[in-house]
């Protein structure tokens, strides 16, 4: 006779893992990010180590206070995936407590006050860079033009970049007034409000074909790693499609009836956080909805959120407070959009 | 002439594409099993029913002789060799004689297949043993008893898990002895059409059917290849893949005119019909990594495994989990004395590389990739949330006694979350709280119930007390009384003598 340890089935491991998942959310990207590194210039790279560096040791320290294991919870890749996020919003050139400040808010507040991994409420990069955009606005004025605009020089090097992000002054011959520009988004909010048309603000060279310039090659690469994502189902396709589609369906009549004061569709489409949001932000699992129509509706929300506070809030790009106000939903959603079961009768 | 109108076949929800590593089975060939020195009959039946032995330590037995008796949803047990009974308990252990001759079994008397009608031949199926040989165990004979009007009769060749090869080796070996038992199963629930149903990865099954559905000239009779997607040997699966219908929730296959029987079924009905055999032996693959040298057996039930992996060449260094069944939904044994029964068609033996650790789960994320590959379309991570918040109705009413335990959702699960066990934990712990409400009920009614007797009792006495004290108050009633008394203590004096 011979005696064996007994388990319960199924018996074989998993074919999946929260690292691969992450893994594949970080490589998906990484077109984004090099579109961000061409137009903005390497300030991206360097948010990116801030933030990736700060959630980490917020996210240590966190687990430490937690009496959680470090090992399994730092490997699995969900801190990162945060930082990048959040970097890609944030101007290139903020200071660096900007980072510091966002992934405090974002690891040590939204994620783990609430239990850590999976048991957030709030997306949070989205609260991160929320927390930042209402305390310090001052900041976010300034973002960079897209290379290819600037007046008298090319994007800053790496050295300036690294001393404005440290020291908060851009060495000569740049300075913020120089250089800092509105966003596309912003232009359109500040213009629209002084009676011009949709048609004279997009004279500005700020603007390319359809969004703003630099932007829709941004928002291009991010779908690229979005279609990534979605060929190798780590997302599923109701959360972007609701979110694209509604933006289009929702703009499409009020541009058609007055496209002076409304803009084009694919205009929203590829300004600000949109398409980032749809495939990285609005689809995030833990805080976005689980059951498909949820989905539907979820993605739908944040679009038709986003468009109402780009008209009529007091920001120029809704976004994140979209996904926020779409978060708190999020779980009632779900409770109500159960799927038929297997041999269940149409309810 | 077998292929009528070509079928159209469908998808069922979720699944998994699982490497299906049949070739380490071996199932080109089927092994004959020499017989152990003990049999063992376990007295317990896969479902509920129970199992009466009819036979004493000490009493020898012949090859086919009925052993035990069932009551319930359970089938009659069968001695698989002649010997002497040397225990009976919670098994029946059969000695088996040393000079056996394999031929001299006995057999139930012949049956004019021709003019048997429906009753008798479910009355030879039960009598013969037979049960779903595909692994629920459920009696053959009462599966067709329950199918009121059957239209269609599907026979699963389905063999979903990884390694476990016993059907395709079956299929392979005697697919005409097969069809014939699916003719009778299909005769005797007055099925007007059967198919076959094989992965379309089991090529040599496919062919030999193929070759003997040419010979037979069975029409009513078609083979329709199903994909290799985990669990589509699943009934319900099945049935949906191969008519596009589902079966209700909480119903069964029947309630859309079908009934499914697994390859290995119809095979032991053939025989029970056919050669008047009991069911007492049957295919098992024994395989994995764990094995020397994997392979399928004919093996007489109750054989213990022990003895069975000795004819395969024993374990491998490496064997750390003994699974009756596949990896998916085997049920893993802590030693291996324990039988072969009717129901097990698989011995797997994995090393520890091939295991799931056991280390720390991370927490769900909410991907819903359980969900996605979910047949019984449940959502797992809702179910886990209801689960861990100990919200158990809520969980039932969202579907947890659905959950057929393929354990699709762990293996899609990036979090590692063993959710299959939380699932089977849950329905354990409803049933345990039923129990106990039940039982409380029933504790409650009788104490309702005494308290009535006694409440009842204490009127009536009451009511005779009032009686007899009013009689006793009424002065004609002490008068009487009194009078009696006197006249029975004084004799009449004009009387005396």
């Amino acid at each position: 006779m011979k005696t064996f340890a007994v388990g319960a089935a199924p018996h074989v491991p998993a074919q999946n893992s929260v690292r691969r998942v992450m893994g594949l959310v970080l490589l998906a990207l990484v077109p984004g990010v090099l579109g961000h590194l061409w137009f903005f210039g390497p300030g991206i790279v360097m948010q990116i180590a801030l933030a990736v560096g700060f959630a980490l040791a917020i996210e240590a320290a966190m687990l430490k206070l937690r009496h959680r294991p470090l090992r399994p919870f730092l490997g699995d890749l969900s801190a990162p995936v945060t930082a990048v996020l959040f970097a890609l919003c944030i101007p290139p050139l903020a200071p660096w407590w900007i980072a510091a400040l966002g992934m405090l808010a974002a690891i040590g507040l939204a994620k783990h006050l609430y239990g850590g991994l999976g048991s957030n409420l709030f997306n949070p990069a989205m609260v991160g860079f929320a927390v930042v955009l209402v305390c310090f606005p001052r900041e976010f004025t300034h973002w960079l033009p897209p290379s290819g605009l600037m007046t008298n020089a090319d994007t800053p090097g790496f050295v300036d970049s690294l001393t404005a992000i440290f020291t908060g002054k851009l060495p000569p011959p740049w300075g913020w007034d120089v250089l800092a520009q509105a966003t596309p988004l912003d232009t359109v909010r500040e213009l629209s409000q002084r009676g011009e048309t949709i048609g004279e603000i997009r004279h500005d060279p700020l603007f390319g074909d359809f969004g703003g310039r630099g932007w829709e090659w941004i928002a291009n690469a991010y779908a690229i790693g979005g279609l990534f994502l979605l060929w190798k189902r780590v997302i599923t396709w109701q959360t972007p499609v609701a979110v694209l589609g509604t933006v289009i369906v929702l703009s499409l009549p009020l541009w058609a009836y007055d496209p002076d004061i409304h803009p084009f569709p694919l205009q929203h489409v590829f300004s600000g956080a949109l398409v980032l949001g749809a495939f990285f932000i609005a689809a995030d699992p833990v805080t976005g909805c689980t059951t498909p129509r949820g989905r539907l509706i979820f993605g739908a929300g944040v679009a038709l959120l986003t468009l109402v506070i780009r008209r009529w809030g007091a920001y120029p790009d809704g976004l994140a407070f979209a996904v926020l106000l779409m978060n708190c939903a999020a779980p009632w959603i779900d409770m109500h959009t159960r799927p038929r079961l297997y041999g269940e009768k149409v309810r | 002439m077998y292929a009528d109108a070509p079928l159209r076949l469908h998808r069922f929800h979720g699944g998994l594409r699982l490497d299906g590593r049949k070739a380490e089975s071996f199932p080109a060939k089927i092994h004959e099993c020499p017989l152990p020195p003990v049999l063992s009959l376990p007295m317990h039946s896969p479902r509920d029913g129970k199992l009466q032995a009819c036979v004493m330590a000490g009493q020898r037995v012949r090859a086919g002789e009925v052993i035990a008796v069932a009551t319930g949803l359970a089938a009659t047990l069968h001695a698989p060799a002649s010997g002497e009974v040397i225990a009976v308990a919670d098994a029946i252990q059969l000695r088996v004689a040393e000079e056996f001759d394999a031929e001299a079994i006995l057999r139930m008397p012949p049956l004019d297949l021709a003019s048997a009608d429906k009753a008798q031949l479910l009355q030879r199926i039960a009598q013969a043993g037979v049960i779903g040989l595909g692994g629920a165990g459920f009696p053959t004979a009462e599966k067709l008893g329950g199918a009121h009007k059957a239209s269609l009769l599907v026979i699963n060749g389905a063999e979903c898990e990884p390694w476990i090869a016993c059907d395709d080796a079956l299929l392979r070996a005697h697919a005409s002895e097969v069809l014939q038992g699916a003719a009778l199963l299909a005769r005797a629930i007055d099925a007007p059409r059967t198919l076959i149903a094989i992965e379309n990865q089991m090529i040599d099954a496919w062919n030999a059917v193929r070759d003997a559905l040419a010979g037979d000239a069975l029409p009513s009779i078609s083979i329709v290849p199903v994909p290799t997607v985990y669990p589509t040997g699943g009934e319900r699966q099945l049935v949906e893949v191969l008519t596009g219908k589902q079966v209700p929730r909480g119903g069964l296959p029947g309630d859309i005119g079908v009934l499914v029987h697994n390859a290995g079924t119809a095979y032991a009905v053939f025989r029970a019909l056919v050669h008047g055999e009991a069911l007492t032996h049957r295919i098992v693959t024994v395989t994995g990594p764990g094995i020397a040298r994997p392979g399928n057996y004919r093996v007489a039930i109750g054989t213990p495994v022990e003895h069975l992996v000795a004819q395969a060449g024993g374990y491998t260094d490496a064997a750390t989990r003994l699974l009756l069944g596949g990896p998916l939904m085997g049920e893993a044994q802590a030693d291996d004395r324990v039988p072969i029964q009717k129901q097990h068609g698989c011995v797997l033996a994995l090393r520890a590389s091939d295991l799931r650790s056991e280390s720390l789960a991370l927490p769900c994320i909410r991907c819903g990739d359980c969900a996605r590959v979910c047949p019984a379309q449940l959502q797992p991570q809702q179910l886990l949330l209801h689960w861990r918040a100990n919200d158990l109705p809520r969980a039932e009413n969202e579907g947890l006694f659905d959950c057929i335990e393929c354990g699709a959702c762990d293996l899609a699960c990036p979090s590692g979350i063993a959710l299959t066990q939380g699932f089977r934990e849950a329905k354990h712990g409803i049933g345990v709280q039923r129990a106990r409400v039940e039982r409380a009920d029933a504790s409650r009614r009788r104490f309702d119930a005494r308290n009535a007797r006694l409440a009842r009792d204490a009127a009536e006495r009451a009511e005779r007390n009032a009686e007899r004290s009013k009689r006793s108050a009424s002065a004609d009633a002490v008068a009487a009384a009194i009078e009696r008394a006197k006249a029975r203590r004084q004799p009449p004096k004009d009387e005396a003598p």
